[in-house]
């Protein structure tokens, strides 16, 4: 007798070749969806949003496509978060992640057709794919100890990643913008001392790189527009009336004559308040909340620069840059640390008037950490090295799982083959020019997107980084593993939502 | 349906509604719970073994999980069925009591329902099947206590125990990496056991999962880690011998249960009311600092000015630790939980080596490690992985891996896997059936033949030939008189599971027999099946 019922109603369930087949499908339609953005002549891809004015935006990145869709496939969900976390880890790579996956899937669909079982599929995968990070390990470059060529190692990578987005032709200053960036930041990883501030207006090459810090506020009329050597307070405390902490107080007063005490009262512990942070010897006043315009005027007197309503990040940013503390009383004037700075001056750019924090201490007083930057050649040289490696390794290997090693060698070259592609150059010829280029010795061959030949990668200056690369191949592999270990798909009814209308 | 009738012969209405219900009786009634239940098992077949497959799972909210461990799956595939429910919990028991094998549980179950209702098919009645199972599987259970082995280990020992682990986690996705999150989960354990009682508390290990990194960065924290950091950006990223204060109450003015009111009609009054506010901040930091801590951790959130105080006394905080996390820290340092700034005392505070927060990635990721703990009977394990999914997935085998550390400690004894308890067993049940004179006889044979089918389904998923297979292995393990011949999924050339180092712990086998006998006899007991139908 049959099951009529096993599942809740809506629940389906698909089994065996089918399950693979709705999981390959997925995911490859995603892949396909971003693969015409890979490379330097990638296409871009306009998203609009379902949400209040129908946004639009327009990007080639493809972590931010896939985040924007909304996805009903199970196996096409894995992808995109593979691609999310390749982006929050190592911030670049996000659409090769997608498409290296999609294309492992489509190889080993194959191979599932040739009745090759996906656990043999999976562990022929594993080995190739710890044999192309060995492959990249023994040629990467790394040249930490010379400051020099570090650098211009940071400039290639820089430029290569630009040279796909819409910022391509002024890559080279953009580039140099992001280099400088980072390398102020001397060694500490954390990008947040980087603030990007946006203003539409001029042309891409006016954007520029501050060696100090920009805040996008205004200053408070009446007060000095420029400040030499700064002492900065930065704050984060109510200066409009203090609230009453104190649960259930409640001002109750019986007559007019009284409200003026009170108003009094408040006015005076305001301007305690305002003496008090005059008492620090700033000159020059952040508050991440609102400034009144009393306390503004008594600031205005005092000769101090008030500047109210800074974002949480801005403070945030500004006390480490300035190297001060965030304040929120005000008691204890000596054992406060103010940050300091140089030169504090209102600029203009464009229309905007923005604040500007120069010479400030951080800058100076860290000291000069350079870590490893591991370097690869770029331009789908890695992948042809790679699959090169893994095509030997399947030569050696006996058994089924060597059909599943070259299937893994041949995803890897649908990389360079899909940059080509879409750059509408001729990808079967370039592609085996390339293999046949790799199997010198040192070779350092890739795809030439610009003359649409075949070049020396290391005379074009076009570098990747190492730590993208190898994540791109273990999250890739990663996630082809998992969908491929499927055999069934169990969708639950979807929760039904209260209509709100 | 089968009405009664009175006396003149109008039928008797005896359940409320009796029309709009459906009902199975007799046979009926056991084939459809019986098929019910196999097809949960069928389920759950392909997942068994270390080359089993995965299953995808979409809830109701379109979240994606994939995993092979049987209760997970059967957790969160929505069954509507009575009887697929009833396989849900059986899986779900062995999960609360063994914590490992709970596919094979269901696949156990699954076949001896199977050959139930060929036994119904030829007229024996549902209870003698019900006895006869009991029996056998009494047989079964003290056979493998017969067949189980001591196992050594200590703590400078713990090779067995890592090897244990590992055959868990061979049919888990991560088996990549086995061996290294075999180690983890072995000395987890170890920390934490109390060996003289030999007991093991799970509790104390916290598991804690971050996306971002490799699989191979997986690593065992002696301490807890706690996704939060500072209440204040410029605190202190790193304290060393801190004292830390555990406190369950705001760093806020007092809020009395009381309905009260404060009134405010005076300048005097007014100014008053502010000293106080004042004062009673000064006052909950002074506290905190005259009796020495050095960090503090709170459940509850701060008031910037409170916030700015700590900063500004130099007294590291965190906000926002939820209770469990709490509690862990209290056990891992030693401290206690105070609820009251009153009650603060130096005794109370907590001490630990080094407290340093680390970040991830390029988002603004940060946790705070707390190390070097005065007790360090609290560990965590810190799982990185591709993704979400990736991360759940190692928790849960980690999980399993846990347990069955646990179980060994608990009791050393083990069988051998990859079949081979399975198929003794059945040898010796098939054995002992020709003993048995009544109708039971059929029901011990078909109890082994049950057990047979577990080695099947492991020999099926692994490519080989199923039938083939066991013969050879069942014939191998009577002309040797070598119950530790079994499967060998692997393909290492070896049939033998000592030398393959397959083991599995021997409450675990046993809990999964007498679990699947149990709920097979339940189910074979149901003659009558009555459900409000479709509305």
């Amino acid at each position: 007798m049959a099951v009529d019922k096993l599942f809740k109603d809506e629940a389906t369930e698909e089994k065996g070749e089918r399950a693979r087949m709705a999981s390959f499908v997925g995911a490859m339609a995603i892949a396909d969806l971003v693969k015409a953005t890979l490379g330097p002549k990638g296409m871009d891809k306009v998203l609009q949003s379902t949400g209040r004015g129908r946004s639009v935006t327009v990007t080639n990145d493809g972590a931010t496509i896939l985040k924007s869709l909304h996805i009903d496939n199970p196996a096409a969900k894995v992808l995109v978060d593979i691609s999310k976390v390749q982006d929050d880890e190592v911030g670049d790579g996000t659409t090769s992640v997608v498409v290296l996956a999609g294309e492992l899937l489509r190889e080993a669909e194959k191979l599932v057709a040739a009745k090759i079982h996906p656990m043999t599929v999976i562990s022929g995968y594993r080995m190739a794919a710890e044999c192309a990070r060995n492959a990249l390990l023994q040629r990467v470059m790394d040249n930490k100890d010379d400051a020099e060529r570090f650098k211009a190692d940071l400039m290639k990578i820089a430029m290569t990643t630009l040279s796909s987005k819409i910022l391509s032709q002024d890559k080279e200053h953009f580039a140099k913008l992001a280099v400088d960036a980072v390398m102020r930041l001397k060694g500490s990883t954390n990008l947040e001392a980087i603030q990007i501030i946006k203003k539409p207006g001029g042309s891409l090459k006016d954007s520029f790189i501050d060696e100090g810090f920009i805040l996008d506020k205004k200053m408070g009329i009446g007060q000095p527009k420029r400040i030499e050597n700064a002492k900065i307070l930065v704050a984060n405390t109510a200066m409009d009336t203090d609230k009453v902490k104190i649960y259930g107080a409640r001002v109750r007063v019986d007559s007019m004559s009284r409200v003026a005490q009170i108003e009094g009262a408040e006015k005076e512990k305001m301007k305690e308040k305002v003496q008090k942070i005059i008492a620090h010897g700033t000159n020059c006043f952040v508050n991440r909340q609102l400034i009144y315009n009393f306390p503004e005027e008594l600031f205005a007197d005092a000769g101090i620069l008030a500047i109210e309503h800074a974002d949480f990040d801005g403070i945030e940013r500004l006390a480490l840059v300035t190297g001060g503390e965030i304040a929120s009383t005000f008691d204890n004037p000596e054992s406060f640390k103010l940050g300091h700075c140089k030169l504090i001056e209102e600029i203009m750019i464009g229309e905007d008037k923005l604040i500007h924090f120069s010479g400030v201490e951080m800058g100076q007083a860290c000291t000069i950490v350079l870590r490893g930057a591991r370097v690869l050649l770029g331009g789908g040289w890695p992948e042809m090295v790679m699959a090169k490696e893994v095509d030997e390794l399947a030569r050696r290997t006996p058994g089924k799982k060597s059909h599943a090693i070259e299937a893994f060698s041949r995803a890897l070259q649908a990389i360079p083959t899909t940059i080509a592609d879409n750059a509408g150059l001729d990808s079967a010829e370039l592609i085996s020019q390339l293999r046949a280029e790799h199997h010198k010795e040192g070779c350092t061959a890739g795809i030439d997107i610009l003359s649409g030949a075949v070049g020396g990668m290391e005379k074009l200056g076009i570098s990747e980084s190492f730590k993208v690369k190898q994540a791109v191949l273990l999250s890739a592999t990663e996630a082809a593993e998992m969908i491929l270990r499927v055999d069934e798909i169990i969708t639950c009814a979807p929760r039904k939502r209260e209509d709100r209308m | 349906m089968a009405l009664a009738f009175d006396e003149f012969g109008r039928p008797f209405i005896i359940i409320k509604e009796q029309e709009q219900k459906s009902r199975l009786r007799g046979l009926d009634a056991q084939k459809a719970n019986i098929s019910a239940g196999k097809a949960v098992a069928r389920i759950l077949r392909t997942s068994l073994g270390p080359k089993g497959m995965d299953k995808m799972l979409q809830s109701p909210d379109g979240d994606v999980t994939i995993t092979n461990d049987g209760a997970t799956i059967l957790e969160q595939m929505d069954a509507d069925n009575q009887i697929a429910k009833l396989m849900v919990e059986l899986s779900r028991s062995q999960d609360y009591e063994i914590g490992d094998g709970t596919t094979g549980v269901v696949v156990m179950a699954g076949a001896l329902l199977e050959q139930a209702e060929k036994l119904l098919e030829r007229g024996i009645h549902p209870i003698r099947i019900a006895e006869g199972y009991e029996m056998a599987s009494r047989i079964a259970v003290e056979h493998l206590e017969r067949i189980a082995q001591e196992f050594e280990f200590g703590v400078n020992n713990i090779e067995p125990l890592v090897q244990t682990c590992m055959t868990t986690l061979s049919s888990k996705i991560v088996n990549r990496c086995k061996r290294s999150l075999a180690e983890i989960a072995v000395k987890a354990v170890l920390a934490v056991a109390d060996i003289e009682r030999k007991d093991v508390n799970l509790d104390l290990i916290k598991v804690e999962g971050k996306v971002g990194g490799k699989l191979e960065d997986t690593e065992l924290i002696d301490g807890i880690v706690v996704d939060k950091d500072m209440s204040h950006p410029q605190m202190p990223k790193r304290i060393e011998n801190a004292k830390i204060a555990i406190l369950t109450c705001p760093f806020e003015p007092p809020k009395p249960k009381t309905k009260h009111k404060v009134d405010i009609d005076t300048v005097e009054k007014f100014q008053t009311l502010r000293q106080q506010e004042q004062k009673y901040f000064d006052d909950m930091v002074k506290k905190c600092k005259d009796v020495g801590a050095t960090l503090v951790i709170c459940q509850w959130g701060f008031d910037d000015e409170a916030n700015h105080l700590l900063m500004h006394r130099n007294l590291p905080a965190v906000r926002w630790v939820g209770g469990v996390e709490l509690e862990l820290i209290a056990i891992a340092t030693g401290g206690r939980i105070v609820p009251r700034f009153q009650e603060l005392t130096p005794e109370k505070l907590g001490k630990a080596g080094l407290v340093r927060e680390k970040s991830f990635g390029t988002t603004k990721d940060r946790m705070l490690y707390i190390e070097q703990c005065a007790n360090s009977r609290a560990v965590t394990i810190f799982i990185r992985g591709g993704n979400k999914m990736m991360i759940e997935e190692t928790k849960r085998s980690l999980h399993d891996a846990l347990c069955v550390a646990r179980n060994l400690i608990r009791n050393n004894s083990i069988v051998y896997g990859g079949g081979s308890a399975e198929i003794s067993c059945s040898i010796a049940v098939e054995a002992a059936a020709d003993r048995y004179p009544g109708v039971e006889q059929y029901a011990v044979r078909a109890f082994a033949d049950a057990l047979d089918s577990i080695a099947m389904a492991l020999a099926e998923n692994s490519g080989l030939q199923p039938i083939e297979t066991l013969s050879a292995v069942k014939a191998q393990q009577i002309k040797e008189n070598n119950p530790c011949c079994g499967i060998d999924c692997n393909d290492v050339g070896t049939n033998d599971m000592r030398e393959q180092n397959v083991f599995e712990t021997l409450i675990g086998k046993q809990q999964q027999i007498l679990l699947a006998t149990q709920v097979v006899k339940m189910i074979l007991k149901i003659d009558d099946v009555i459900s409000p139908s479709d509305y």
